[in-house]
């Protein structure tokens, strides 16, 4: 496939592992945002080809996992009622609420069909204009473009049986509160690509610059994550702290401009929970005042939900990479893919299930 | 009823039985439709059975039409299988729900190294389900059992209420017979053998995708389901019993299948992602789907895993077969981890391949 | 986040709100994806995907500066500079 087989030939990977290897002097604690990124480095198995005086700490960059339980218990709530087509993607059907998924709802004969694009949502509302569907539009910066659109194309089309459950999340807020906290041992960031291709990189300069880290923004393939912790150990090695972007096909420093007014126009900057971390101040999206006909929270009364956590659960503190799953008492004992107690543990690529599945026990 | 009337009439269906040559023998303008009296053991479902089964799948075992069919076969080694399929939708490109169910027990006899000698059709239809449809699968199935020369000589059918099924459930069991030679099984894997596969992965799971809605790719890709009695007795022909394990990896795809047999073997089985063959148009769908073509359900798909002295001449007798021309060695089977399959990806680096969890949903995340 | 792919647009249309949609081919499966946020696109050229939607376009002659990179190193570790 092009411009993805020539980012996964072995001898250029050597390559970059000889370099890292060569230009590394003493032990690195690098964050990986991204979930896709972890999924990239362990399926290919380049953590394990790294030297190991890097060490890379995966970050809460699954949406999925960060989701607050409150919220995926008001989607199961939704899901329920009988007039609801609850649509979604494929990340959030397994992830467990408070007493039940929304794979069960399923099983038990509620409406919950997995779509791959938001549009596909809106086409659904409006071939079944009886029935309520609803959106499940979790996701980072990457997906608000396609939900704004959703949302705008909606209003556009007078559509009054659509509306969506919101759980964006920005990743900015985020890395100022790891870096913030003071157990935080993170030395750099490998940026998340397709955040970044939509968003640019312009914001993480003042924090590079404020806690003195450097921030390199690679995409997905083998080769861009290689050359992305290549660049990271240089700027490390050399005392650097310094916004770089690896993945120039993409990534442009400003960012895609329609698509950041579009998100403008329909959304605007909330104080978001994150599942397992708490709140943190302007951190999400929600939608604007002109949009709140769309806005499933606001549509469907479902009465007030007490969520309640596996006490067992240190999602948390794996977010944000305090510890590893294998830290965890429940981890591959309690806590399996199979049953999962907490988010990382269903997300294909939450840490706990790319430890888990990969064989990182 | 009307609209039952009206397809079967309409220009579409009419093409299709031009194409197959016959008309459904089920008056459609009196019986658009399966109904509950069709299951119900008197005049509708002998209807069925007369006018419909009996002289589609037509052989003197099932003409006898008793509880059971009475077969004669030499003493020899007897392989007994039978699968469930409750696809849906169930006619996709490349195939549909009987072809799919004659091909998976027809290859299920032929992973245990058998000729198949007949075949059992249980059906569970849906109230509701147009009779055209019937039809068609059931033309469906006869010429998938024809092209493989195994007579369908029993069968069943039961109908139930509108809701309660998804159109058509199917049951085939099948008898085969292993010739002295031959003696594949899970457990028969040893280090220092060659897993070999016959031809591209994760197909048919990403056919079916394609139609289901949500997910609709403008490009339709054909299932590869297939009868794959005869590529494996071109390989138990050239290598007898140095064929250790046959198996097809279907649900869970080719990663749950190796699993199951480096336990069943308490060996290790060590895969090379380079090696393993799988077409563009298909690893495009799993890219933007995010799913592991490895874990996706193949059909038409068979692991050979041999003795490291006959692994050319497999792959050898596998590249001269129709259904075989993409084969390779994908992998090897060690001492090392037993129980656990590793893969070398294709820039170096190893991981463990783990048993599929739940189903396998495509993700954007 | 993330599943971004990268497909050649081979069609261009507006849908039924005004919304401009394409047909991308991914390697021989074809997708149909809106194209709104990529207003500059043409048939022939290359996008990111995700969730249905082109992110942003693939800036081709960036797409080679990994091999440039590469190349960079090769020479370096051919003359033994040795590393600050």
């Amino acid at each position: 496939m092009k411009y993805i087989d020539e980012y996964r030939r072995e001898a250029d990977a050597q390559k970059f592992i000889a370099a890292i290897q060569r230009v590394v002097t003493r032990p690195w604690a690098i964050m990986e945002i991204c979930g896709g990124q972890t999924h990239t480095l362990i399926k290919f198995g380049i953590d394990r080809l790294l030297p190991q005086q890097v060490t890379l700490v995966h970050g809460p960059g699954c949406p999925v996992c960060v989701t607050p339980l409150e919220l995926i218990d008001r989607a199961i709530a939704i899901a329920r009622r009988p007039e609801v087509i609850f649509t979604s993607f494929g990340d959030m059907l397994r992830v467990p609420g408070s007493r039940d998924d929304l794979l069960s709802v399923k099983a038990r004969g509620g409406d919950v069909r997995m779509v791959y694009s938001p549009l596909d949502a809106v086409k659904l509302a409006q071939k079944n204009p009886e029935r309520q569907v609803v959106f499940f539009a979790v996701g980072f910066e990457t997906t608000a473009p396609g939900n704004a659109m959703a949302v705008w194309q909606a209003k556009q089309l007078g559509l009054q049986n659509f509306s969506i459950l919101t759980s964006h999340v920005l990743v900015p807020p985020a890395m100022e509160a790891i870096l913030g906290s003071p157990s935080n041992r993170v030395q750099g960031f490998l940026a998340a690509g397709h955040v970044c291709t939509v968003m640019g990189y312009w914001e993480y300069e003042p924090i590079a610059t404020k806690y003195r880290v450097p921030i390199v923004v690679t995409g997905f393939e083998p080769l861009d994550l290689l050359q992305g912790i290549y660049m990271m150990l240089q700027q490390l090695e050399a005392g650097r702290a310094q916004v770089e972007n690896q993945y120039t096909r993409a990534v442009k420093r400003a960012g895609n401009v329609p698509a950041q007014k579009l998100i403008a126009q329909v959304f605007e900057v909330t104080d978001r929970k994150w599942r397992g971390i708490g709140e943190i101040p302007r951190s999400g999206y929600r939608l604007r005042e002109e949009f709140a006909a769309f806005d499933a929270e606001k549509r469907f009364d479902v009465g007030s939900l007490t969520a309640q956590e596996s006490p067992l659960c240190i999602a948390g503190q794996i977010l944000q990479g305090l510890k590893k799953p294998r830290d965890c008492s429940a981890f591959g004992t309690k806590c399996t893919p199979e049953h999962p107690l907490g988010a990382p543990m269903v997300s294909s690529e939450g840490a706990c299930a790319a430890y888990f599945s990969y064989g990182r026990a | 009823m009307a609209d039952g009337i009206a397809e079967g009439q309409g220009g579409k269906k009419a093409g299709e039985q031009l194409a197959m040559g016959l008309q459904c023998p089920i008056p459609i303008s009196e019986y658009p439709h399966i109904t509950l009296a069709h299951g119900g053991g008197g005049r509708l479902t002998q209807m069925l059975i007369e006018k419909m089964f009996v002289p589609s799948f037509a052989n003197p075992a099932l003409q006898t039409l008793h509880d059971g069919a009475i077969l004669d076969a030499p003493s020899v080694h007897l392989a007994f299988s039978t699968d469930s399929f409750v696809v849906h939708p169930i006619f996709f490109p490349g195939g549909d729900i009987g072809s799919l169910a004659v091909h998976g027990t027809v290859n299920d006899l032929a992973m245990c190294g058998a000729r198949p000698l007949a075949l059992s059709s249980a059906l569970i239809l849906e109230e509701g389900l147009p009779m055209q449809d019937l039809w068609r699968v059931i033309q469906s199935m006869q010429n998938a059992a024809r092209a493989v020369g195994v007579p369908i000589v029993t069968g069943d059918t039961k109908v139930v209420d509108r809701g309660k099924g998804d159109g058509v459930f199917i049951n085939t069991a099948g008898i085969g017979v292993i010739s002295p030679n031959i003696r594949v099984a899970p457990t028969r894997a040893q280090p220092g053998d060659v897993v070999l596969i016959n031809g591209a992965i994760a197909v048919h799971g990403i056919a079916i995708m394609s139609v289901r809605e949500g997910l609709e790719f403008e490009t339709a890709l054909q299932s590869d389901s297939a009868p794959l009695h005869d590529i494996v007795a071109r390989v138990l022909d050239v290598a007898g019993e140095r064929v250790h394990v046959l198996r097809d990896p279907t649900r869970g795809g080719l990663a749950s299948t190796l699993n199951e047999i480096a336990a069943s073997a308490k060996v290790g089985i060590r895969l090379n992602e380079a090696q393993i063959p799988l077409d563009d148009a298909v690893r495009g769908a799993c890219e933007i789907l995010g799913l592991d073509p490895l874990y996706v359900a193949n059909e038409g798909k068979f692991l050979a895993i041999v003795a490291r002295e006959s692994a050319e001449q497999v792959l050898a007798a596998m590249r001269a077969h129709p259904l075989g021309k993409a084969a390779a060695i994908i992998g090897e089977v060690v001492a090392e981890h037993p129980g656990k399959v590793y893969l070398r990806s294709r820039i170096g680096g190893m991981r463990v391949v783990d048993m599929l969890s739940g189903e396998q949903l495509p993700r954007i995340c | 986040m993330c599943v971004g792919v990268p497909g050649k647009v081979i069609e261009i249309q507006p849908n039924a709100a005004g919304v401009t949609m394409g047909k991308v081919d991914f390697a021989g499966i074809v997708k149909e994806i809106c194209l709104a946020y990529v207003p500059e696109v043409k048939v022939g050229e290359y996008v990111i995907a995700h969730a249905g939607f082109a992110i942003n376009t693939l800036d081709e002659t960036e797409a080679m500066e990994v091999f440039e990179t590469l190349k960079q190193i090769d020479d370096l570790s051919e003359l033994e500079i040795p590393q600050p």
